[in-house]
This record gives C-alpha cells, structure tokens and sequence, in this order.
C-alpha cells in the first residue's frame, strides 16, 4: 500500500502528462506482480469491489476524534478522504502490525461480506501512515480521481514495454486485474495475449480537422458525409450478457446512464454520439454536461435529461468483427441491424448526399441548429481503424462566431503555465456593467502569453489567491462554436469551446460587444436578453 | 494524568492595594501595536516601532524597524542588523539566554525557542506570576539553533500556527528523502526548492547534509546573506554555489533553493523543465500545494504541528494559556477540555507565511 500511497501522491502533484506517464512507467518497472496490477486496475477503474459509504467513513472517525475538532479540520481541509487520513491518531504501537499491502487490500475487500468492509478499514487505518491512509481512503469510496485516464494509464504501459498503444487498447478488454499476462507481455517474457471478447473497450477511430487547403487534394465523389453532434463520442458495448458505454478515452461510463444501458439488450459493438434528447429534439450541449462525470443519477435528472445515443458506426454483429470491411458496407450492416433490432433510446445518424465539396459548403454553414457541430467526412472505403489515422475521417466544423470581449480575471495555469496567468475570464457590457461571459485558455502563441502575462500583472487591481481582478482595458476577441441559454452564469448564456482569437491592443473597452449581441446568437430558441 | 485547579483571581481589587498578587491579564495588555508590558514599559514583537521592545526572534513578522531600545538575544540582534541595517534599533541590548535582567518592575529572561537561529521565549515574573511568551517555536531536532526549552509557568501565551490536528509534520528526514529520490527519478531537471530566506533554508540545507547529500547546493541571491551569517556563528553548511541564470547548464539536475515566491514565479521558471518544491508546514494539506503549482510538496516546518503544541501544554503545566498567532480555536478548544483556563489573544499584524 506505501508503494501505491507515493505513486497516488506523486501523480496528484504532477502538473504534466508526460510526468504522469514517467511516473507510472518507473512504478511498472519497480514494482512486483501483483502489486502494479491492481495499481493499474485501481486507475483505469477497473476494480470491482465493495465500496465504502463516507457516512461509514465518518463513524469510524467520530469515535477516535472530537467531534469539535474535527469540525474545525474538515472546515479547513475541505475533502472528507484527505482530513480523515491527516487527522487519524497515530499509533505508537503500530510498530508490532505491518501496512497492508495493496493485494491484501484488494483481496480482502473482494471477499468481504456486507459489515466487515468497516473493520476491515479500521484495522488499515491503524497500520498506515498519512499518505496510505488517504490511498486507501480514495480507494474504498470510489474516488480515485487523480487527473490519470484510462487511456493515460494504458499509454505508460505501453511506453515501458515497448509496446503498441493500439494493440494495448485491442487486447484489454480480454483481460481481467491484476493483468499477469500483460506485465509479462510488457517484459518480453510471453506473447501477446490474445484479445478474447468480453465487453471490454475497443479502440476508437478518431479524426482530423479539414484544413481548407486539404480540400483541393480530395476527390469529393470517394467520401461518404454525415453530421457531426455535439455531444460525446462513445462505444457501446453489449457483449456475453455485459453492457458497457465507454468514453472515447475507454472510460466507463456506464454507471451515469442507465438510461442508455437499459436498453442495449443485443449483442453488438457500435459507435455514436450520446445526446440529452427531449421527444426526439436535441438537447443544448449544457444539459449533457449536467449528467457527465457522475457515477450515479438520480430519478430527477433521468426525467429532465433523458439520454439518447445516434448512431454512427458497428464494429461488431455478434461475434462478427465488421471492422475490416468499408465504410459503406458497415454503414448498409448498420441500417439493417438497426431495422432488426430497433433498440430504444437510439436512432441513426443520417447521412448527408451532396454532389461536390461547393454544395457540401452550402450545407455546412446552414447548419445552424441545435445539436449540430459540423460534418463528418469518410472515405467510402476505410475500414475502422482504432486510433487517429490521417486521411480516411475528418471533421469540418462549422465557422466559429467571434465576440469583442473585455478582460476581467486572470488565473495562473497549470503546469509549464504555472507560473503565467493563463486562465482568462472575459465579459461583456450590460448598460455600464461587465457581465462575465466565458473563459478562455488557450487561442494565443507563447509569446502572447508572455505579453498577456505582463498586462494582467500591470493592471491588477484586487487579488484573489490564485486569481487576479484587472481593470476594464484589454479586448480579447473570442471565437466560440455556439451560444446557448444557462442558469448557471451570471449572463444566462454559456458559450461552448470559446478561445482567445486576436488579442485587440488597438481597441478601446468601451468599444467591446454587448450583452445583447452575444443573446441574439444563442440557437434554436428565442434571444434572451 | 493531573487536572490542573486554576488560581483565584482578585476580581475587582485595585491593583495597587495587591501589587504582590496581580493576575497576569492586569498587567499584560494587547494593544493596536502589539503586546504590551505595563510595569517593564515594553512591547514584545511589536508591529510598529516603539520605546521599548524585547524581540523573540528574526521573522520580518516579529522583528520590525524603527524601535528605540530593542533587547533580543545576540543572534536574532545580528540577523535584524543585517536585514534592516540602521533601522534595527537606535539602541540595542543583548541578552543572552539564561541571563536575568529587570526592565521597569518585571523581571525578564530569556530562553530557546527551537524556531531559528537566535529565537527565544520570553519568560516574565512579576506580581507573584510567572508568564511566557513562546514566541514561535518547534519541538523537534534542528542543528541550526538551540532546543526549545519547557520553563512551567502561571501564564503561557503560545502560538497556534498549526493549531489542528491535521497538521502533523512527518520526520524530517523522510520528506528530504523525497527531495533526493526525485533526483535520481529526474535527473536531467533542476530542482528547485522553495524555502523562507531564515531559518528554512539553512534548515533544509542541514538536513540534505545529514542525509548524505554532499554535492554542491545552489542559492538564489536573497538567501546568501543570512546563510554566511548562520556559518558565521558556527552552522557549517558545506558548499554553497550561487544560483545564476546564466549558469542554467550547470543547473540541469542541481539542486536550487530560492525563496517561495521566486521558486513558484518567474524566476524558476528560466530554469530547465524545473521541478519544484516547497519546504512548508502547510504542504501536508494537498489542496493548498496544488494551489502554489508544486509539484513536490516537502513537510517541513519551523513551527510546532499540533502533537507538539499539545505535548507543550502539558510540559509547562500552566493552569492558564492564551492562544495567538493562527488557528486558535481548536487549541483553546483542546486545552479547555484539559482542564486548563484558555482564550484566544487577538494579535494583528501577523502573517502565515514563514511556516
Ligand atoms: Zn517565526
Ligand atoms: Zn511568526
């Protein structure tokens, strides 16, 4: 557990992906099986045990803490897991029972029956030291979330053993923690294990932007178009009587919509994009977002943001891998699936005819609706390919809207931004007030930032800890793909990918756009103002 | 275990019919301007300059310029000197630990507090009570000054910097342990540590030393002047390299300590892919060392954590004990369920930072 406390403690500090990787990859090389198996299975979620309640975890500390005292540290400290690790009273006798190791941890959870899990966790907590007891405290409540995808974690695998990130992704899903055979394949010592079935992850096929410049080089009669949705890619998966929604990242997913899974009652693997959708109509991208990176939903949120997948592509018919076959046959197999089965909560993603790429522009930019990111272009012959190969799919976004914005926070950034002010909040005007809009972090060179870095320290005016207040005096123009209505901002409008665009020098604040320039472009419903 | 019986007090008796028995709380004041001992006419740490000040140690916090007579032991004299020059004191007058002197009607003496080179507590009688003023201070080992020293007392004013049970501070030596393996895990990247220009940087540097870690250790300039006056009275520190920029090859894989807000600002970042760290107290809670952008938090502090505070209480066995200088609900808290008399003393002027 102390190895798995200081690899936990070092990747929540590790501002970088790079570090990330660096750090997971020495911990494969330095740690015994089966020990970095269940390291890597606690990171890619792939543990299944008991979990812990934290009202649990309260009554354990309750009866070795003063209530008072532990009031005022919580107060302080503000996560339940990291002032119960700091606060539990050290033993001095600690010394006659060794910590557990994160094997017998695993182990012990997995055959523990309702009502020992709590003993269990006490006796631990009396052996570990600070960092272990917070390792063990994220562990058992399901909380590990410490900035390391699944994908992050697989790429570190695949960097220490030398090997092929997609064939990492491909034979994953046959394998179960503490994954013996893949450490083995890693070192060189067996072959690659076979990439069975199972309702495992599949790598996805991914994209590249269309560069106008791309588009003289490809013959529009070879590509098939469709639109692109503006939700959330995902992989479903109904294999072996399993159901399993994944992320593109090969997050699961599941667990935040029922919904979804409910009704995946075949057995196939298909790729589309998951929506919020009310009677059919696509839902703005903000009510998906009210549902993601939650593990459970309640009954309120299911009835206000019903979940709906469109689909796009399949991989699998039953035991049939379609993977190799073009586009435009998987496409026909997926009509007729879909006529078969006609799963609820699901429909197809048209397809767009066009004759040409000028008729195609056409199409694009009057593709202002709800839900509607850009295009989708796929050569009519590609296989699906996991990973993001250039040149069979690309994605044509349509035009960004841009805004003359004013600055009004700085936030320092992460990582190699550390030390900048990275993180821009800007408004706009409402009568002679700036109403905060957005904010943006990326958008400008290196050398821009240094420039905004030293305007934001010359004109701060209040500080905030991280975060600066400056006075009204610099124009960011903003670009964003749309606008939509939100409760949750003070202007009632939310943008959606918003970035720095040009940095106006030249131009007054005063001269800035106003609230109700940014209400009249909010889509598929009436301005707010 | 002892529960202590408070003394009576003389409610509402003139003082001066009962100047042999007056309760401390008669005769020590807090005034805007700090603590204040009426019948010795003196401040202890005032926040601005003022006749009289006897100075517990050399925080910029605790020792302030523009005073008239300044009594603080020879050490702290000599670190004051030399970060206010001229504006130290008009007139000085050292005290060494130990030595007994009268000012006004209180008789006053100082001795170690642990905190830095020259820190002391100070420790007052009059009136038939014996009061201490802890000043900062910390209980565990520290080559670079001389060990905190319980003296039991009637009235023990103590500081609560790290007054909650969250706060406590791992063995040294492991968090250097941290420093280290992450050079050899980093070996190509500077390593660059933030730490408090007196006290913490001489510290770490003891620490490395004694960890075996005898290759040379890089200053940033701000901390050159009070690492020669710590060799100066006789803490060897092994060899010092100054941090230039212009010898950023040179840097690659050093070891840097630089003063926190140059170690989290622009200064490290000219450095090459740094990695940085910070040497506080205030490291053992995650989220306020993600707050500062570290990326290696080491918990080392200069301040008692909190089974120090509580140990502290028990060893000067005073029956009453005033709180300053930090989070003091909890500690009052904890003494009143010791049977001890507590209350928090509303200090201004005093800030988190050199933890
Ligand atoms: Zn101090
Ligand atoms: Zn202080």
């Amino acid at each position: 557990m102390n190895r798995f406390a200081a690899l936990i403690d070092a990747l929540v500090f590790m501002p970088s992906r790079n570090g990330k990787i660096r750090l997971l990859a020495e911990h494969f090389a330095t740690t015994p099986d089966p020990e970095r198996g269940w390291a890597l299975a606690a990171l890619t979620g792939s543990l299944s045990f008991r979990e812990a309640k934290p009202a649990a975890i309260r009554q354990l500390v309750a009866a070795r803490v003063d209530p008072e005292l532990f009031a005022l540290s919580y107060d302080y400290v503000g996560d339940l897991a990291e002032t119960v690790a700091l606060i539990w009273p050290e033993r001095p006798e600690r010394s006659n029972s060794l910590p557990p190791s994160l094997n017998e941890v695993v182990e012990a959870l997995q055959s523990a029956k309702r009502g020992q899990v709590m003993d269990l966790v006490e006796g631990w907590l009396d052996t570990l030291d600070a960092s272990g007891r917070f390792a063990l405290l994220k562990l058992i409540t399901g909380s590990l979330r410490i900035g390391v995808s699944a994908r992050l974690a697989k790429t570190a695998l695949a960097e220490w053993g030398t090997l092929d990130i997609a064939d990492v992704e491909e034979v994953w899903h046959g394998l179960t923690p503490p994954y013996a055979e893949l450490f083995a394949w890693g070192e060189g010592r067996a072959e690659r294990p076979s990439a069975g079935h199972g309702a495992g992850f599949r790598p996805m096929m991914l994209s590249h932007p269309l560069e106008e410049e791309d588009m003289a080089a490809l013959d529009a009669g070879s590509y098939c178009a469709e639109w692109k949705w503006d939700g959330i890619r995902v992989q479903l998966v109904a294999r072996d009587g399993q159901r399993r929604l994944y992320s593109r990242t090969g997050d699961d997913v599941s667990g935040g919509f029922p919904d979804i899974v409910d009704h995946m009652v075949f057995d196939a693997v298909l790729d589309g994009e998951l929506l919020v959708a009310r009677e059919g109509v696509v839902a703005p991208f903000n009510d998906l977002q009210q549902r993601l990176n939650r593990k459970t939903v309640t009954a309120a949120m299911l009835r206000e943001g019903p979940g709906w997948v469109r689909l796009y592509d399949i991989l699998f018919d039953g035991d049939e891998d379609l993977r190799g076959l073009p586009f435009t046959e998987r496409r026909a197999r997926l009509e007729r699936w879909f006529e078969a089965v006609q799963p609820r909560r699901m429909d197809l993603s048209p397809m767009v005819p066009f004759h040409g790429w000028e008729e195609l522009r056409a199409l694009r930019e009057g593709s202002r609706e709800n839900g509607i990111e850009g295009l989708m272009l796929k050569r009519c012959d590609s296989p699906y390919l996991g990973g993001r190969p250039k040149g069979p799919w690309f994605k044509w976004k349509r035009g960004a809207l841009t805004l003359d914005t004013v600055l009004m926070y700085a936030q320092r950034g992460h990582g190699k931004r550390s030390s900048f002010y990275s993180d821009f909040t800007f408004g706009v005007w409402r009568g002679a007030e700036l109403v905060p809009v957005g904010k943006a972090y990326f958008g400008f060179t290196d050398a821009e930032l240094v420039e905004l870095d030293r305007w934001v320290r010359n004109h701060t005016t209040r500080k905030y800890g991280p975060v600066r207040e400056v006075s009204a005096g610099l124009v960011l123009e903003v670009a964003f793909d749309s606008v939509h209505p939100s409760t949750r901002h003070k202007s009632g409008l939310a943008m959606r990918f918003p970035r720095v665009h040009r940095i106006r020098w030249d131009k007054p604040a005063a001269e800035a756009d106003r609230h109700e320039t940014l209400a009249r472009m909010v889509v598929g419903r009436d301005a707010v103002a | 275990m002892s529960l202590r019986v408070a003394r009576p007090i003389l409610g509402g008796m003139p003082a001066a019919l009962h100047p042999e028995r007056l309760p401390p709380d008669r005769w020590i004041k807090v005034l805007p301007e700090g603590l204040y001992v009426e019948p010795g006419g003196f401040h202890i740490d005032p926040v601005r300059g003022v006749e009289r000040a006897v100075i517990t140690h050399g925080h910029s916090d605790h020792a302030r310029p523009g005073n008239q007579l300044v009594f603080a032991t020879p050490g702290t004299l000599a670190i004051m000197a030399q970060r206010m020059g001229e504006a130290a004191a008009v007139v000085t007058r050292p005290l060494d630990y130990g030595e007994t002197i009268r000012i006004g009607a209180v008789t006053v003496r100082l001795v170690p507090a642990g905190h830095v080179l020259g820190s002391a507590q100070v420790v007052m009688e009059y009136a038939g009570s014996r009061v201490v003023v802890s000043g900062d201070y910390k209980r565990r080992a520290d080559r670079t000054c001389l060990p905190f020293e319980p003296v039991p007392c009637d009235v023990f004013v103590t500081e609560a910097t790290f007054g909650l049970p969250v706060f406590r501070h791992p063995p040294d030596l492991g968090e250097v342990g941290k420093l280290l393996h992450s050079l050899t895990l980093f070996p190509e990247r500077s390593h660059v540590v933030g730490v408090y220009a007196l006290g913490k940087c001489q510290r770490v540097i003891t620490l490395l030393r004694a960890a075996g870690y005898d290759g040379p250790i890089h200053l940033h300039g701000a901390l050159e002047p009070l690492c020669a006056l710590y060799e100066r009275h006789g803490v060897a520190l092994g060899e010092l390299r100054p941090a230039t920029v212009a010898a950023k090859e040179e840097l690659k894989g050093a070891l840097v300590l630089a003063p926190p807000a140059a170690a989290t600002d622009r200064w490290a970042r000219r450095l090459t892919d740094p990695v940085v760290a910070m040497a506080s107290g205030w490291m053992r809670v995650r989220q306020r060392a993600r707050q500062r952008g570290v990326e290696l938090p080491l918990i080392i502090s200069d301040h008692a954590d909190w089974d120090e505070l509580t140990q502290t209480l028990e060893d000067v066995a005073a029956p009453e004990v005033w709180v300053t200088h930090g989070r003091e609900e909890a500690l009052v808290h904890h003494a009143t369920q010791r049977g001890i008399r507590a209350r928090a003393l509303a200090l201004i002027g005093f800030e988190e930072e050199e933890a």
